[in-house]
């Protein structure tokens, strides 16, 4: 059913460190590679070694450029998959049932078995979050790792979602972001984490944190040149020689 | 957005389809005898059809559409779906009555116009009720999808109609508002569209990223070197370059000629032939408005790509 479902009160979800982020592409890496051998079909690429390699892909990192009002740019990596929307248009557009959102812990997935890849879905996303799979033809989005967060057979450090466990940096959380004394709360409360386009009005699960603000440079910043001193000697006659031949 | 040609064909084609549909059944004086009947009946519910087969072919997966039926609670294309078929199966109804008594039932076309109108709307409903588009989350939007549709199902079944006069107003008349009619609304909505900026909505690259608070955003690189599905989906700028050409091709093919040749009928000149031409002058004129519809689109997306106008 692809109406939106009565919430239990659980969102998990993803906090992103936007002060930490480096952008290694690593969550990116570790993403493709658990999702191409877990839930559903492959996440394929098409003319993966040709000239014009692309593929399907549930996270990706943009860069952007910063420029404040009186300060030099910043450069902040940019982190995005699935936000795991509360008022998520992706499922309700859905035809088929193949989108939906699961009431006891809010993941947004695609039963790709009943998807007949129309694309609605990925129209109805402000933010890109869905990507139709070259190869299977349906729809692909990230499943929050579903198959690790619950896989009892994997240690209990793993059971996080692939790109949390891979970042080289932390600038990734897992949580309950229904539970306000959950520790991915407590860091939002802390940093002022906040939602992506909030005028689409999806009210994503999913926060993100704010670079941290950086230290303003000094007003007038010391002197970095060679003062030139004035000629004596030789040297002075040659300067005063030099200047008569105009 | 990209305009993909199923969905632009299927739109015109079974919008006119649909438009004919309830032209007919809302009772136009058809040619007596089971042939025309079948004929023109054919090219009505062949229209519908065709239209909605194409759509199909933009399908990841064709052989699943079966399903789409079964969302009609949440969904506008499930109800599409469900809507489009219900026309179907009440005018087969008609037509085969009309065929085999040569009677018209007055209620079941009258159901089937409804249900053709309900279709057109549902389809319109799909474009317009995504907000991360907002040239087509206007109001007016399934206004112009009813108005084209009407007006260009007019066209095609008003050369067969056996009488020049409808409750006493002329063929041409009747058609030249309805031409005019579904222009003005489609000129309202371009204007209406030239104002509907994603910044109109607050949406912007410092809003998409929540940056905005430390300054202005640029975007500095992309995830990826290649294209992926996102920006041939959505960043999609090809199109949006000819677009004032193109919308002044699709105003003469799509309003000009077929007005001029109805008000020609309208000033008493033969029916047949000049409405039949204006039938084939709009819905080529509709293929270029449909195709500026999804070309000059912009989605919230290319926020995230630098491709906004």
């Amino acid at each position: 059913m692809t109406s939106l479902p009565q919430p239990s009160g659980k969102k998990l979800g993803l906090v992103i460190d936007l002060d930490i982020c480096v952008g290694c592409h690593a969550c990116v890496v570790n993403c493709k590679e658990w999702n191409t051998g877990g839930y559903g079909a492959p996440l394929a690429d098409a003319d993966a070694y040709g000239s014009h390699p692309e593929g399907a892909w549930l996270n990706r990192i943009h860069s952007f450029e910063v420029t404040p009002a009186n300060a030099p740019a910043q450069i902040v990596h940019f982190p995005k998959s699935c936000l795991h929307c509360e008022d998520a248009p992706c499922v309700t557009v859905c035809p088929t049932g193949a989108s939906y959102k699961r009431s006891e812990d809010g993941i947004v997935l695609v039963e790709e078995d009943k998807c007949i890849g129309c694309g609605l879905c990925a129209w109805a996303c402000p933010y890109g979050a869905r990507e139709m799979d070259p190869l299977a033809n349906v729809m692909k989005k990230c499943t929050l790792c579903v198959d690790r967060i619950y896989n009892e057979n994997l240690a209990k450090e793993d059971q996080v979602p692939a790109c949390v466990r891979t970042c080289p940096a932390n600038a990734r959380h897992f949580g309950d972001l229904g539970d306000s004394g959950s520790e991915v709360s407590k860091i939002v409360a802390d940093r002022g984490g906040f939602d992506l386009m909030p005028e689409a009005g999806t009210r994503p699960v999913n926060k993100y944190l704010p670079p941290r603000k950086k230290t303003a440079p000094a007003a007038s910043p010391p002197s970095v040149g060679v003062e030139e001193l004035a000629p004596t000697g030789f040297l002075s006659w040659l300067d005063r020689a030099l200047e008569k031949l105009g | 957005m990209h305009p993909a040609v199923s969905v632009i064909f299927f739109t015109v084609m079974s919008g006119a389809g649909f438009g004919m549909i309830a032209v007919l059944g809302l009772g136009v004086p058809m040619p007596e005898g089971t042939v025309p009947a079948f004929l023109i009946s054919l090219l009505a519910g062949g229209l519908s059809v065709a239209g909605l087969l194409s759509s199909t072919f933009h399908l990841g997966h064709p052989e699943r559409a079966w399903r789409a039926f079964s969302q009609w609670r949440s969904s506008w294309l499930s109800r599409e779906g469900v809507f489009a078929v219900a026309t179907l199966v009440a005018f087969a109804a008609y037509a085969l009555t009309w065929m085999a008594t040569g009677t018209r039932l007055g209620w079941l076309g009258g159901l089937a116009a409804v249900l053709s109108a309900l279709t057109v709307h549902a389809t319109a409903m799909i474009y317009c009720q995504l907000k991360t588009v907002p040239q087509w989350s206007q109001k007016m939007t399934p206004v112009v999808y009813l108005g084209f549709a009407l007006a260009s199902g007019f066209l095609l079944a008003s050369p067969m109609a056996t009488s020049s006069t409808l409750a006493g107003y002329g063929i041409g008349q009747i058609a030249s508002l309805l031409v005019l009619f579904a222009w003005l609304a489609k000129l309202a909505w371009w204007s209406g569209a030239s104002k509907a900026t994603l910044a109109s909505r607050g949406m912007t690259r410092e809003s998409a990223t929540g940056l905005g608070k430390i300054g202005k955003v640029r975007l500095l690189e992309r995830p990826h070197s290649g294209e992926n599905y996102l920006t041939r989906e959505m960043a999609h700028k090809i199109g949006r370059k000819h677009a004032s050409k193109l919308r002044m091709i699709a105003l003469v093919i799509g309003l000009a000629v077929p007005l001029v040749l109805c008000l020609c009928v309208a000033a008493g000149f033969s029916p047949q032939g000049l409405i039949g031409l204006a039938a084939i002058s709009m819905i080529v004129g509709l293929f270029c408005e449909r195709w500026l519809f999804f070309a000059e689109a912009t989605h919230s997306v290319s926020l995230y790509y630098d491709e906004t106008r």
